[in-house]
């Protein structure tokens, strides 16, 4: 039947030409999308979900409705960190009401390690009991408690073994889980021997849970054939379809990954939301149903990885400025049992062991210890964060030795002309931006005058002291991993002019599908409201690289991009052999939703849904897919140099703190932050990442302490028990700016910088800060040992210690 | 399964859930409702935060955590959720707010947060002034966000008195049946129940007949064993009901003028009393739990738990606080001082409950500190906590109390160290003779809040600033953020 509607004026112009020819619809369009202003790349629009989250409209993972006889799973695991398991009676496990099946190990029809990167991570335990938490079983029910009580009634017996929990001591055992890797420039060894001055110290770095709000979740349906498609809360849609494909023994093509949104992710989700959806999609397979798997916050905690702890050591020559000559750092990464991603996490690490300044000759050594707890993952900043510890508790050190302010000692120190090559070789450029945007947030901040006032108070005031801190980031963007730098977008027109755009990147909450919105919006002269994402998808842009290491919008942009530019050289070239319109193509360009040729009087403009639905009538395609292949960048690990990051981002924050000394708890008084994000593609959302980076940043440096007891087991899990950030740690006073004019010097995406993990680093201000106060106690000759999370006990105890050694 | 009647975004629900069912699971489980999202299912993220309100003409909203509020307790009540803010298309203040300052980054915590919002917005009369920080860090310090670090979300909550609003007439909407908030339940005995008695008698009555049956005034604590620990609880005896359980009351007991207070009083409920009369007392509050909690557990829930890292008690041991202990036949006053017995255990009887407690008015000439110290400053549980009541004449200190939590089996007066500041004049010598008398008086535990060299040392660094504060008074010895 047809339907009876008018036809707008749009439409009504592409059918002219059908005049005459035979008739039909077909998906042609009756109504076309009308441009009504411009929002597009570099405006500081809103969240594309945004509406969606303040309504509860915004599906995540388990709100997904699915067939009533869906299983619901709960995992078994392991209690102890370390012995074999001797016994696994499941029998009361499977005859508990509602329970449906039960599987373990020997159920994996296909692959059963699901290592990343390297073996190492089986999915089920056969024998070896490698941490607390570790996967023994897995049991579906017909509700999810009946799953959660069944598990309680299996049999387990373990021979425990003593649990290795010390990685300095699993490394000096060589217990690593990959080699140790070496950078190295110039002949330190000697330059060490000959220094007028050494110094040396080192600092234990706490770990950290991601915290995601959603936790690890997944709903996997049976196709109709011997695939499944797994909806997961994920960051690595292509590598869950692998590893599902794998542990089923099935093809690629048989596996359909897709994520829509994920609540949080932070590296949490890049490789260890595999798993749950390969243990769902076993069950999904055996049972032929829809399967809905997701752990309860305290099972979360123990069984995933988090951030690596790390053990670092410094030893360095410096000259009577305090200006560094050389050095030896040594860093020992807790990877936990296994190696996940933990060789490029320790790479990372060692990459930025220098932060933003010259090492001179110097050696960077990286451990991966291996030892009794969950396999540490990706999280924000990816080893960065550790990297750039120690040399920052090496700047106040130093400060205290030379008897200087530590800010005179950190810009006397960076990179600068004739120190510009870090120790892995990399030559740095935007020294300019580096000096000027530290020199700017210097005076902004007014950081001498309240230096000045800052030691008159400390003077005058027994209990409370206080401090401040200004610390740099300087972080390379690319994924050390080569092959990952390339990103694919799928692009498609309808006849109506809308724009449907997909790519290989997920969102997390970074905003990553707003701004890729904006870029398509950008290049088709389209409105933002014209332009859509829906979920991510392996069987739309295949064979992805993960949404991490601040990547996503670079390389997705990029491919968007590229997918929008050859869509609109195609119409413009359709545009220019359309006899009817007779355009010019010099000039031709896509702005206010017009297609406009010419200039000046002989201007002409065709609206977009004139174009394209001619266009189609037309038989052109509407539809084009984008590539992008980050270029220039090289790392050789058989020597230790290269050029691994196509760029640096910039930032620096300066911190005041105050604390008392008498019971250790303190209070942020005033952050002020100048950051570098090169062009922003959206001031709004890159502000969001500074911010929330910031403050997660400082979470990880202060309250946020994870324990483990003597036999392995984290005793932090639950957020009862470990403390993120809440709405009073907020900063009184939060000064947060972008640097402006200072365009990417590489040929990024509209000159943007990555934003994601660099601003985390920023919080390393705060800690240094605690630090400045602590020294007050010593009239500044001192430096305290301050291990992290600088909780009020270890801040109360430091002080305690440096009391006693200033007597 | 016991049915349960209620307001649903305006409009009348019928339920029936067993006992243990929390709102959460009602909501998301029962109902399809999945705006309102599981974080945590302790009470600790904010990401499930519902609004409650008592049915009737103008209903008064209460943010509470839907993971561990019994479904039960809605009972006549009106729920509000994040699906049932926007009217017609409409979106509330909070939302728009939310939307305009870029409040929400991946989502999760969003609902729970302009749940939160909401409740800060119904309570602000039209001419409120502007919001200040302590409301703020009231209304929100309950709600993580791990992606914002909420300065937009403070930004929101500040932009949101800029837009006019008012729910529409739905959410008063008072039929009789749904105003009752007093529950017709049947008689039949069934093996699982949730008993809401409305009387002391009733209540006590239901202890004896039920022994193992257990009491729920907030569930703060008590739905952790179902939710974390998967323990059922299928016998339940609502207190928050009970009439007698509920009042404030200035009154006398041994010679002494005070205030009987209700066990079934929540925090929120109790906050006036305190600001009145203990403002440091009062300020110990904004750090307990969250707002969320405050609005749902009670002053007798916080005794007769006998945690050791319970906060009141040590404040109320200090005070000289008495129980009031009643069974169907009778009731007996009981110092709170003999009321904690050993870890988690306390001087009531199987058939008894914890019906009042007294606080004493505390006299003009004496001073009451409460120090808490915790990993981080909102909602956290103690590591240890110390509360110091005394007078000063003629330079001496006099009547000296002093309590602890988290430094024992159960929170408990540091005897020695009293008694080491009794009749003192205020010096240095006489502290640290305190100081070592509090190390017979406790030898606390590692935890995972804790070690036990830092506990020792924290309590002993508060006697040192009990001195500061007695003999340098101009001196700051305290952070802004914690001195009140």
């Amino acid at each position: 039947m047809r339907t009876l509607t008018r036809l707008d004026t749009d439409s009504r112009r592409a059918r002219r030409e059908l005049d005459g020819h035979i008739q039909g619809d077909g998906p042609l369009a009756r109504h076309t999308v009308k441009s009504t202003g411009q929002r597009h790349a570099g405006h500081a629009s809103f969240h594309e979900s945004a509406a969606k989250h303040v309504t509860g409209k915004a599906a995540y993972i388990d709100d997904l409705k699915t067939p009533p006889d869906t299983l619901h799973v709960a995992l078994g695991l392991s209690p102890v960190a370390h012995g074999l398991l001797t016994r696994l009676e499941l029998d009361a496990v499977k005859q508990a009401p509602g329970v449906i099946d039960v599987i373990t190990f020997h159920d994996v029809p296909g692959h059963t390690d699901i290592g990343p990167v390297f073996p190492g991570d089986p999915l089920f335990v056969e024998n070896d009991i490698s941490y607390a938490g570790q996967c023994l079983f897995a049991v579906a029910a017909t509700t999810l408690q009946a799953a959660r009580r069944a598990v309680k009634l299996a049999v387990i017996a373990i021979d425990e073994q003593p649990a290795s929990l010390d990685p300095v001591a699993a490394a000096q055992r060589k217990e690593l889980v990959r080699p140790t890797h070496v950078q190295e420039r110039g002949d330190w060894q000697q330059a060490l021997q000959q220094a007028s001055q050494v110094i040396e110290n080192e600092l234990f770095i706490g770990g950290q849970e991601h915290f995601y709000l959603e936790g690890q979740a997944c709903v996997v349906l049976p196709t109709e054939d011997e695939g499944v498609i797994v909806h997961t809360s994920n960051q690595h849609p292509s590598e869950t379809q692998k590893l599902v494909a794998e542990v089923l023994g099935i093809p690629f093509h048989a596996v359909t990954v897709e994520v829509r949104r994920m609540g949080g992710g932070f590296g949490g989700k890049e490789t260890q939301a595999s798993p749950w959806a390969c243990i769902a999609a076993i069950i999904t397979r055996r049972t032929g149903k829809a399967t809905r798997l997701r752990l309860p916050r305290s099972e979360d905690m123990r069984a995933t990885g988090k951030r690596h702890p790390f053990h670092s050591h410094y030893r360095l020559a410096i000259d009577a400025n305090g200006v560094i000559e050389a050095g030896d750092i040594t860093l020992i990464g807790d990877c936990g049992y296994s190696p996940d991603l933990s060789d490029a996490i320790v790479d990372r690490a060692m990459f930025h062991a220098d932060n933003a300044y010259s090492l001179g000759k110097a050696r960077v050594t990286g451990y991966r210890a291996k030892t009794h707890t969950a396999s540490n993952t990706a999280f924000r900043g990816f080893g960065g964060p550790q990297g750039m510890m120690i040399i920052e508790a090496a700047m106040d050190d130093i400060a205290r030795k030379i008897g200087v302010d530590p800010l005179v000692i950190r810009k006397r120190n960076f990179y600068r002309n004739g120190y510009d090559i870090t120790h892995y070789g990399q030559h740095v450029d935007q020294l300019k931006l580096l000096h000027g945007l530290v020199e700017k947030l210097e005076m902004d901040s007014e950081y001498w005058a309240r230096r000045q006032s800052i030691g008159e108070f400390n003077m005058a005031s027994p209990v409370i002291k206080k401090g401040l801190a200004l610390t740099p980031v300087k972080f390379g963007i690319s994924f050390t991993a080569q092959h990952l730098n390339q990103a694919g977008a799928l692009l498609h027109v309808y006849t109506d002019g809308s724009v449907m755009i997909n790519h290989g990147g997920t969102e997390m909450g970074q905003g990553l599908h707003t701004k890729i919105c904006q870029v398509v919006a950008r290049e088709l002269g389209l409105d933002l409201e014209q332009v859509r994402i829906t979920a991510t998808r392996t069987d739309k842009v295949p064979n992805t690289s993960p949404t991490a290491a601040s990547s996503g919008a670079d390389l997705n942009g990029m491919a968007a991009r590229n997918a929008a530019h050859k869509l609109r050289e195609r119409l413009f070239d359709f545009a220019a052999s359309h006899s009817a319109w007779g355009l010019d193509r010099e000039e031709m360009r896509l702005e206010n939703g017009m297609l406009v040729a010419g200039l000046g009087e002989s201007e002409r403009r065709i609206p977009w849904g004139e174009l394209v639905q001619t266009a189609y009538l037309n038989r052109i395609s509407l539809s084009e897919k984008g590539f992008y292949a980050t270029p220039l960048i090289h790392y050789n690990r058989a020597t230790g140099q290269g050029r691994p990051f196509y760029y640096y981002a910039f930032g620096a924050a300066v911190a005041e703190v105050s604390v008392d000394t008498l019971s250790g708890e303190y209070q942020v008084d005033r952050v002020d932050i100048l950051h570098d994000v090169g062009n922003s593609l959206n001031p709004a959302i890159d502000i969001g990442q500074v911010e929330g980076g910031f403050i997660q940043g400082m979470g990880w440096l202060t309250t946020e302490e994870l324990k483990w007891n003597d036999k392995g087991v984290l005793v932090s899990d639950s957020p009862a028990t470990y403390k993120i950030p809440t709405f009073g740690d907020l900063p009184a006073t939060f000064n947060v700016a972008l640097l402006e004019g200072h365009p990417n010097s590489m040929a990024s995406l509209y000159r943007s910088k990555a934003v994601g993990e660099p601003p985390f680093m920023l919080s390393i201000s705060v800690w240094s800060a605690l630090r400045d106060a602590l020294s007050s106690l010593t009239q500044y000759q001192l430096s305290p040992r301050l291990d992290t999370p600088a909780t009020s006990e270890r801040v109360l105890l430091a002080a305690q210690a440096l009391r006693e050694k200033a007597l | 399964m016991a049915s349960i009647e209620f307001l649903f975004n305006g409009a009348p629900q019928q339920c029936h859930a067993s006992p243990d069912t929390s709102i959460l699971t009602l909501l998301r489980e029962h109902l399809g409702a999945t705006g309102t999202k599981e974080g945590c299912a302790s009470g600790d993220c904010g990401a499930c935060t519902v609004a409650i309100g008592a049915t009737g003409s103008t209903p008064k909203y209460q943010s509470v955590n839907a993971c561990i509020t019994p479904a039960h307790q809605l009972q006549g009540k009106s729920l509000v959720t994040v699906e049932g803010l926007a009217v017609d298309g409409q979106l509330h203040p909070a939302q728009t707010a939310m939307i305009e300052c870029h409040g929400s980054q991946c989502g999760f915590c969003t609902p729970g947060i302009v749940m939160s919002l909401f409740t800060l917005y119904e309570s602000l009369a039209a001419d409120t002034p502007p919001l200040t920080n302590q409301q703020l860090e009231a209304t929100l310090g309950g709600n993580l966000c791990r992606c914002t670090g909420y300065r937009p979300i403070r930004d929101a909550a500040l932009h949101m008195q800029h837009h006019g609003h008012t729910l529409p007439n739905l959410y008063h909407f008072c039929s009789s049946s749904y105003c009752t908030e007093s529950s017709a339940q049947p008689q039949v005995e069934a093996e699982s129940f949730f008993k809401q008695p409305t009387s002391l008698a009733d209540l006590t009555k239901a202890r004896a007949r039920f022994p193992n049956a257990r009491l729920v005034a907030g569930g703060t604590d008590l739905w952790l064993e179902t939710t974390q620990r998967l323990m059922p609880l299928n016998q339940l005896i609502d207190v928050s009901r009970v009439e007698e359980l509920l009042t404030i009351e200035a009154a006398e007991l041994n010679n002494q003028a005070g205030w009987w207070v209700g066990a079934g009083v929540t925090y929120t409920q109790l906050e006036p009393l305190l600001k009145a009369n203990f403002p440091a007392f009062a300020h110990l509050l904004n750090r307990l739990g969250s707002q969320q909690i405050r609005n749902r557990g009670t002053l007798g829930g916080n005794i007769a738990n006998a945690s050791p890292i319970g906060d009141t008690p040590p404040a109320l041991l200090v005070l000289d606080a008495w129980v009031e202990i009643a069974n169907a036949n009778a009731t007996r006053h009981l110092s709170l001082d003999n009321f904690f017995v050993d870890y988690k255990k306390t001087a009531l009887d199987v058939d008894e409950v914890l019906s009042r407690i007294f606080i004493p008015r505390l006299p003009s000439s004496h001073k009451l500190h409460i120090w808490k110290l915790s990993k981080r400053r909102e909602d956290d549980i103690s590591v240890i906590l110390g509360a110091f009541s005394y007078r000063v004449e003629d330079g001496r200190l006099r009547d000296v109390r002093m309590a602890f939590g988290g430094m024992a089996a159960i929170p408990k007066r540091a005897l020695a160290a009293e008694k080491a500041l009794e009749n003192q004049l205020i010096t240095p010598e006489s502290f640290h003779l305190a100081q070592a008398a509090l190390r017979t008086d406790f030898s606390p535990m590692d935890d995972v809040r804790g070690s036990k060299s830092y506990r020792q040392q924290a309590a002993a660094n508060l006697i040192e600033r009990l001195y500061l504060t007695l003999s340098t008074p101009n001196q700051e010895v305290m952070l802004h953020a914690y001195a009140h």
